[in-house]
């Protein structure tokens, strides 16, 4: 049989539409499904590490006063919180969430082009989570190491879940990154082979782009960590020595000799650094489809908004050492590692210049969803900024290992994200459930969560540069901390564990809007975009009915002079006498 | 609309905070005031972007708010405009960058001349090595290293015989002279921080790592590790001490070598039996001892562990608080040992005394207090045997009641405050996790099932 093209596969019939409730909604091959069940699983891991960080919080802003979390308990509890909020909810969040739902309705396709795997894929994350759960309960509890797992400190004595809870965090790493990998693959395949026709890789809405030049990376980053946790494993069970040197423990003498542990902070930010990018490429391409929509505006600069990623993407894997800058490795590598780092700020600044210039001119609606993605170019910003700071090298000095660090890094890939995720699930809540959420509960929420984190993080930073230490459950008395910074602390604290519980806002309005929340229609917010042009709201499985859709322009034609409305769908033909948009500033008629 | 407004508070609120909050960097105490330099430059650039383009964008969100009747503009692209914007950012960032790395060139650039100091860092304690008369660095290796020689330097490098060893105590360091600090871990990743040094770097357990600075300003400056390095890692701290050139040099001509402190003998146990009479009346002859006198059972408890602690009775370092009414009587005592090897004699003598099996005084819920003892069992071992490395003495089989009134003092400050006590600021640090008297209750009731 010749070969057909997967977008001139138009027969629904080949489609083996699930029919009992087991296959469609548990072991479902359902892009759609598989994305919320992606995402609640995400969700609920989430939950676990929010709570995690309140608890440390209530010892860092008030120190002696809950006997129940000692230093133990304090370091298991940073490290589970960093490594479930980076790996197992925006990673997973981001791409098997929003990825799986997103890419195939996005650009015309009928679903993944491997939905078996795809199944797979979320079967497998879901191990990897009970694996990571269950460290709670083994003897020794979870590890302590900070999500960054040095060794030899992670699998030495002195450090809480040094046996048992190390293995399993190592395991179920492995575990995640084989479900990131059979979901990755099929993210790219799918972009790559599956567009509708008329949809070219110029045309695919930036959200598209995001997700999968983050999923390049992950392909290219995620073996990295795979074969450091393999390693590390090995020298934890039968005392090989890839990152063990000769040492003495707590005064026994270790069988190791001659492992390095810098080698291993190579690997881990080989992957850690694109990590960052991971989660924030596609939060960049979603706030671009979000600000666009809200704002009755194409994107400005798309092709350099394209370009960017990909830039961004490139480059992101020739910065990891400015994370090491301070890790005792060759301080001539600074010079290197400081060019590249600033030099990714150009491409990400330009990101930033092409959002506002988007809402110049242009007829912004403050729903929900646009608020989220203002507060996040707000918040991207001010990490963005404090980025400068630790990736000069001579200026990381003073603030590496800080306070300053923990303020940066929460602003840029802990807040942002989360406020594009925020306002991606608003946006998108009327196509997956077909009902609009509560718009006041979804303000609230808004409101609360961006004033409430920003009092969080930027004290953070103050407290930094004066030289408060991180990772330390308590300061006791120095001689340089004054007072006041204990005041703060306690304030932050207050802060936190407000928003943490302003979250709940949010579950109740996806869960009352669910039942009560008024029909939204196919297409609430006129977009141009194709996952809003589907037949059905939600859209059922196969997506598109009959015919597979075909597409005539870009995906930012807003506004467009002449038109009759204020958007024009991408799968809908030229219209005789309407200049068929300006894709790319080219005249087209 | 409001969002508008916020953004503007949100903005001028920021720099408000970033004039008016008190925490900014520590005075300085190094050369290093040109890293602040380039902290300020990029606080000053940064900061006039953060405010001029958030300033936009809030001036964007008023103009251009849907109201009845707009259009937004249709606008792709603008190439002068997009050229323009990455070449103006380019600029900006080379203006960050070059000075940034002409001062990172001077960090890693050492003098010639600068002093060579070691600080070595194990869980969770810091100690120094200075290199002695002939300047040169006795060669070390982790398999060297015992209770006896915890720099693991090596016996037999002649280099090495006159290192001056600065074992748990603060680093000193002469003020205008540039020193290079060797940085070297025993066991796992440390971080040596002055906060007001400004230059840091992690220690890395098989190699050897350095910075350099010259310090400009006399005083004592906490030392902290600053990366994670297991359960006890906030508590890994120490002191430097900048001085006078000459006031340096008397203090380092005081410090033990690696010859000095290898050469102790053989101690002497009939010398240490003697100086035990003293003791003896109110421990017991058997070291079983008192708890009418308020003397505790010495027998069984490590030789290494009695010997610091007579030393710092001796030197005021522990019983020297008004507080501490029972260490205050120790105090004098101690005294009536002449010297350091009258010190170890009596510790190596207490070492040879029976052991016998206390009486429990205090009744506690011992499943409680092993939940409790697993933040102590990390430095004092899981079965309370004490361990030499971390300087954390034997707990089992031990008195009770003492054990109960050390912890109180702990954490009443009582003990443990005096700045030359390291390992009593550990406890002073660990022990407010024994939340009240009945935590105190059960984790000794547990030690006493030990």
């Amino acid at each position: 049989m010749a070969y057909v093209a997967i977008a001139d596969r138009d027969d629904p019939h080949a489609m083996h539409h699930p029919k009992s409730f087991v296959t469609r909604y548990i072991w479902s091959q359902d892009h759609k499904v598989i994305a919320i069940q992606y995402s609640l699983i995400a969700i609920a891991v989430g939950l676990v590490a929010l709570v995690l960080s309140g608890m440390m919080r209530l010892q860092l802003g008030f120190p002696d006063t809950f006997s129940f979390i000692d230093p133990a308990d304090y370091y298991q509890f940073i490290t589970m919180h960093g490594m479930i909020m980076v790996i197992y909810l925006l990673t997973a969040l981001l791409l098997g969430g929003f990825g799986n739902y997103l890419i195939p309705l996005m650009v015309g396709a009928r679903d993944m082009v491997f939905p078996y795997m795809n199944m797979l894929s979320v079967w497998v994350y879901l191990l990897a989570v009970i694996v990571l759960m269950a460290s709670f309960f083994v003897p020794g509890g979870p590890t302590g190491a900070g999500w960054t797992l040095y060794p030899p400190q992670a699998i030495s004595e002195g450090t809480p879940g040094a046996s048992w809870g190390i293995i399993l965090m190592l395991l179920s790493l492995a575990i995640f990154i084989v479900a990131f990998t059979m979901g990755g693959l099929n993210y790219v395949t799918t972009v790559l082979q599956a567009r509708c026709r008329g949809m070219t890789l110029m045309r695919m809405p930036l959200s598209v782009w995001g997700i999968f030049m983050a999923t390049v990376l992950g392909l290219l980053a995620f073996p990295a960590l795979f074969v450091s946790a393999v390693m590390m494993a090995l020298d934890s069970l039968i005392g090989t020595s890839f990152f063990m040197p000769a040492i003495v423990s707590l005064g026994e003498t270790s069988s190791h000799e001659g492992g390095s542990p810098i080698l291993f902070q190579h690997l881990f930010w080989f992957f850690g650094h694109p990590e960052v990018y991971i989660v924030a490429l596609p939060a960049f391409g979603i706030v671009s489809d979000l600000l666009s929509t809200h704002a009755r505006k194409n994107i400005f600069g798309y092709r350099m908004m394209v370009w960017a990623i990909i830039a961004i993407g490139g480059l992101s894997f020739v910065v990891w050492a400015h994370h090491m800058y301070v890790s005792g490795m060759n301080p001539y590598f600074g010079f290197f590692f400081a060019t590249t780092t600033l030099i990714i700020a150009v491409p990400t600044a330009i990101k930033v210049y092409n959002w506002i210039l988007t809402l110049w001119r242009g007829d912004i609606h403050l729903t929900v969803p646009m608020l989220f993605s203002i507060g996040f170019i707000f918040t991207f910003i001010h990490g963005g900024l404090t980025g400068l700071f630790l990736g000069n090298v001579v200026v990381d000095v003073p603030l590496s290992d800080t306070y300053f660090v923990v303020g940066h890094f929460h602003m840029v890939m802990g807040v942002s994200p989360i406020l594009v995720i925020f306002g991606a699930i608003y946006h998108w809540y009327p196509k997956i459930t077909g009902k609009m959420y509560n718009d006041f509960l979804g303000k609230a929420h808004f409101w609360l969560t961006l004033l409430g984190t920003y009092s969080i993080y930027l004290p953070m930073h103050y407290l930094g540069i004066l030289g408060v230490p991180r990772r330390y459950f308590a300061m006791g008395t120095t001689d340089f901390i004054p007072e006041s910074a204990q005041a703060m602390n306690a304030g932050i604290t207050i802060s936190a564990i407000i928003v943490a519980v302003v979250q709940v806002i949010f579950i109740v309005n996806m869960i009352w809007s669910y039942f009560k929340g008024k029909d939204a229609g196919g297409n609430p917010w006129r977009a141009t975009t194709l996952e809003w042009q589907t037949p059905q709201t939600p859209p059922e499985h196969g997506n598109w009915g009959e015919k597979l859709p075909v597409v005539y322009r870009w995906a930012y034609d807003y506004s467009v002079p002449g038109a009759k409305e204020d958007f024009i769908p991408q799968n809908e033909p030229p219209e005789p006498g309407v200049v068929a948009g300006r894709e790319h500033g080219v005249e087209h008629t | 609309m409001a969002i508008a407004v916020v953004l503007i508070l949100l903005v001028v609120g920021s720099v408000i905070f970033h004039f008016w909050s008190p925490w900014w960097f520590t005075p300085i105490a190094s050369n290093w005031g040109m890293i602040d330099d380039t902290v300020n430059l990029t606080f000053w650039v940064t900061g006039i972007v953060f405010v001029l383009i958030n300033l936009f964008m809030a001036y964007c969100i008023i103009r251009f708010r849907h109201r009845k009747g707009n259009k937004a503009a249709y606008e792709p692209e603008n190439k002068k405009l997009e050229i323009w914007l990455t070449v103006i950012t380019s600029i900006g960032v080379a203006a960050l960058l070059a000075p940034g790395l002409l001062v990172w060139a001077k960090v890693v650039t050492v003098p010639e001349g600068a002093m060579e100091v070691e600080a070595v860092g194990q869980q969770w304690a810091w100690s120094y090595r200075y290199p002695g008369n002939d300047g040169v660095f006795g060669t070390t290796s982790i398999r060297h290293v015992t209770a006896k020689n915890p720099f693991g330097v090596d016996p037999d490098d002649p280099n090495g015989q006159d290192d001056v060893l600065v074992d748990g105590k603060h680093m000193h360091l002469p003020m205008g002279q540039p020193v290079k600090l060797l940085l070297r871990s025993k066991d796992v990743l440390h971080n040596f921080t002055v906060p007001q040094f400004r230059v840091k770097m992690d220690l890395v357990p098989g190699m050897v790592s350095y910075i350099w600075l010259t310090p400009t300003r006399t005083g004592k400056f906490d030392v902290l590790c600053e990366e994670l390095c297991g359960l006890a890692h906030f508590a890994m701290r120490s002191k430097v001490v900048v001085q006078e050139q000459n006031d340096f040099d008397a203090w380092l001509a005081t410090q033990p070598t690696f010859a000095s402190a290898t050469e102790r003998m053989e101690p002497d146990l009939a010398s240490g039996q003697a100086s035990y009479a003293v003791c003896g009346a109110c421990h017991g002859a058997q070291g079983e001892g008192n708890a009418m006198l308020n003397a505790p059972k010495l027998a069984g408890q490590n030789s290494w562990y009695i010997e610091q602690q007579l030393k710092n009775y001796k030197s005021g370092v522990r019983g020297y608080h008004e507080g501490d009414i029972y260490g205050r009587q120790m105090a004098p005592m101690a005294g009536t040992l002449v010297d350091d090897k009258a010190i170890a004699n009596v510790s190596a003598y207490i070492a040879t005394l029976p052991e016998k099996r206390v009486s429990d005084t205090i009744i506690g819920n011992t499943r409680r207090g092993k939940d409790l003892y697993r933040t102590c069992g990390t430095c004092h071992g899981d079965d309370g045997r004490g361990i030499w490395a971390t300087h954390a003495p034997r707990l089992k089989n031990m008195d009770d009641w003492y054990l109960k009134r050390q912890l109180e003092n702990f954490k009443a400050g009582i003990r443990g405050s005096h700045p030359d006590d390291p390992f009593g600021q550990q406890m002073v640090l660990m022990s407010p996790i024994l939340g009240d008297e009945q935590a105190i209750d059960d984790l000794v009731a547990y030690l006493g099932a030990l």
